[in-house]
């Protein structure tokens, strides 16, 4: 091996040593997580409110246009009319999921009881779904922060199914022209200034919509409550003349959920059970797209290592098939 | 070696294996048909949780990995400067070559919206943060690299000798490009995990991710080259090049060598002892994973066993099933989606699967019989 091959060699394994001694802990890699837009919209679900009535369901199916679901034991009855799916699919945008133990006798008991959950997009103040889609299909709005979806732009790589750490995103693979279903926040409706259809026809206010700042303030209001005091619950939009729903505080887990999962999300989660139990899964403070962006950066660095590797790998190619001509 | 040039073989093109290779890839064809009218539902066992399945992770991810040959004889021959390897250097390019088109052809009938595939080259699309992104951007611009690496075959077979001597002046740039490429989208690959986070096994989810996919990828490129040399000298009664195999085994076993220690190095600083002494499928495949590298890790290292063509044959068979183990395990077996998701594939998933790899072999056959590819002669 002739002097400047070893040299670039050795150069060539020190700019990798150097690439990657940072990845020891993943944090030097990580870039920051991104912060809450400025006027950031989102929801207040809370699960004690919910009744189980699925209104919400019905009404996000009405106003997005997406049909009714029903199960392979139930298709052939009431075609068409009882709405029955059992999560979010590629047919279902939103959902309400129960949880149930023992005898199931008890709201909101994690022992002997049961309590709902809704399951739809918390869109993410750092969506993982935006970081991953290749052909920017997933767009968060930088001023509410929604997350929309342009299925003109998308290819259908699933990615962001595969990505999202809440399991959002979904692929309708019974179509042959499929595309992704995923919430939106009906954001056609907000551009008429009303307000998403779950939060609307949510009849206890367990569904309420409103800014991420204000509904955070208000699910701290509703925990710095004693159990039993009975406290009006807005229903709508937080901060509408709308009739409140009065009924006592329950006994609520003092976590709120959404605040600083995967790096945080514009959905607030008030529960009277572990979330775990209802399907929302523990998550770090840390978004994973920092880590995967983070990484990617730190290696390219802009496009100037590859091509200063690419240089060094020309170099190399020249002066060999050089050489081998020669001994040809 | 008999003679220092490369020849095309000749001989009966429609031989019965050939034929039965035709049967599963029109069979093959059948469910792709059913998939473009149907949709992706009606052949694949995919679903919510499972949007991925052994369409991305057989066909794109380790098919490519199989393509590898040509990327990691390059290195060798070229950036190392090893010229003794050139003889295996072109029935490389020619397996990556098939490797990569047919990875890039998987991925058109896997995509949701094949149609609007050409956004990824659209620059108000693009989303350079995506790995998603590189990826398709590297792969796209490979398989041209990998046409254009080749080539000189079919110049050389069409006799266009003043074409092949302008090639031959540029195409150092080309074949740096052949090592630059698959360097970075084969660890990317690995970095497509890294946005999982705790949806992976930690067994599996490290941000060593990228380099350990990389690694893998080379050494797999080897193994395609030893698997691939044995059988097409021993089939067609060529000269055998066990010579040149022999001196490469140690280079691949070494490579091995420092994946597995780095690889349980990491596990360890992580302090992922516990997972892998748990009683559940993880563990399990992760020790089948890991056993499947370490023989032919000891066999490629051992003076005494690479000598023997049949232990350096399942070498090199154990590598690439280990790699591409390594491929599922990463991205379906670690994967837990929750929500009691599960994905096997179905019997026409696998019926397409199956179908490609067999059209990757039949235009092997067709390449190596009518365009200069191999070298050496038979003897008479």
């Amino acid at each position: 091996m002739d002097k400047s091959r070893r040299r670039f060699i050795q150069g060539a394994a020190g700019a990798i040593a150097g690439a990657v001694a940072p990845m020891e802990s993943a944090k030097a890699l990580r870039r920051e997580n991104k912060q809450l837009p400025p006027n950031a919209l989102g929801m207040l679900y809370d699960s004690t409110l919910c009744i189980g009535c699925r209104a919400c369901v019905t009404a996000c199916k009405d106003a997005n246009d997406v049909p009714v679901e029903q199960p392979a034991h139930l298709r052939d009855w009431n075609v068409g009319v009882w709405d029955s799916g059992e999560d979010i699919s590629g047919k279902t945008l939103n959902s309400i999921r129960v949880f149930t133990h023992g005898t199931k006798e008890h709201k909101d008991h994690a022992e002997n009881g049961y309590a709902f959950v809704k399951r739809h997009c918390l869109h993410c103040v750092d969506p993982s779904c935006v970081s991953v889609c290749p052909v920017s299909a997933m767009l968060k709005d930088g001023d509410t922060g929604i997350v929309t979806h342009n299925p003109d732009a998308c290819i259908g790589c699933r990615y962001c199914v595969y990505g999202c750490p809440f399991g959002v995103p979904q692929f309708q693979f019974d179509e042959p022209f499929g595309k992704i279903a995923k919430c939106q926040f009906c954001e056609h409706l907000q551009k008429q200034d009303e307000i998403p259809a779950c939060c609307d026809v949510c009849p206890t206010g367990a569904s309420l919509f409103g800014r991420v700042d204000d509904l955070q303030k208000e699910a701290e209001q509703r925990l710095a409550k004693q159990p039993g005091d009975r406290y009006d619950f807005p229903r709508g939009r937080l901060g509408d003349d709308r009739p409140t729903h009065e009924a006592a505080i329950p006994e609520y887990e003092s976590h709120i959920y959404g605040v600083k999962e995967a790096g945080g999300t514009q959905i607030r989660y008030l529960t009277g059970i572990p979330h775990e139990k209802l399907g929302l899964p523990k998550l770090p403070d840390e978004s994973y797209a920092a880590l995967s962006e983070g990484v990617q950066h730190t290696l390219y660095k802009g496009m100037i290592a590859p091509l200063a590797l690419l240089g060094g790998l020309i170099y190399l190619a020249r002066r060999s098939t050089k050489q081998h001509e020669d001994e040809e | 070696m008999a003679q220092d040039t490369h020849q095309p073989l000749g001989g009966e093109l429609l031989t019965k294996p050939f034929l039965f290779l035709g049967l599963l890839f029109a069979i093959a064809v059948y469910f792709l048909v059913t998939r473009f009218i149907f949709g992706l539902g009606s052949v694949t066992h995919l679903n919510g949780g499972y949007p991925w399945g052994i369409w991305v992770v057989v066909d794109v991810i380790i098919g490519t990995a199989f393509g590898c040959g040509g990327f990691a004889m390059a290195l060798l021959v070229y950036i190392f400067n090893k010229g003794e390897y050139h003889p295996l250097m072109r029935p490389a390019l020619l397996g990556g070559l098939f490797g990569y088109t047919l990875g890039g052809m998987a991925v058109i009938f896997d995509l949701g919206r094949y149609w609007n595939f050409y956004n990824l080259l659209l620059p108000w699309y693009a989303q350079p943060s995506s790995v998603m992104f590189e990826v398709a951007l590297c792969v796209m611009a490979y398989i041209l690299v990998l046409w254009i690496e080749f080539s000189p075959a079919f110049l050389e077979r069409f006799g266009l000798t003043n074409a092949k001597r302008k090639l031959k002046r540029f195409l150092y740039i080309i074949i740096a490009l052949g090592v630059l490429l698959p360097t970075l989208h084969q660890s990317s690959l690995g970095s497509l995990l890294l946005v999982m986070g705790s949806q992976l096994s930690p067994l599996w989810y490290t941000v060593w991710l990228p380099l350990w996919f990389l690694l893998t990828a080379i050494a797999m490129g080897y193994g395609i080259v030893i698997l691939e040399s044995t059988l097409v000298t021993n089939a067609f009664k060529l000269s055998s090049e066990q010579r040149i195999l022999r001196k490469l085994s140690p280079i691949v076993g070494w490579l091995l060598a420092a994946f597995l220690v780095l690889r349980f190095l990491d596990l360890l600083a992580r302090g992922q002892v516990a997972p892998m002494f748990a009683a559940d499928m993880n563990a399990l495949m992760f020790w089948i994973e890991i056993l499947m590298f370490v023989i032919p890790t000891v066999i490629l290292i051992s003076p005494v066993r690479r000598i023997d063509q049949r232990q350096m044959f399942l070498a090199a068979l154990l590598l690439l099933g280990a790699g591409s183990l390594y491929r599922i395990n990463a991205f379906l077996v670690a994967y837990a989606p929750g929500n009691g998701w599960s994905y096997f594939p179905s019997a026409p998933e696998l019926m397409v699967t199956i179908g490609v790899i067999a059209l990757e072999i039949m235009l092997y056959l067709v390449f190596v019989k009518k365009l200069p590819v191999l070298h050496g002669t038979r003897p008479a």
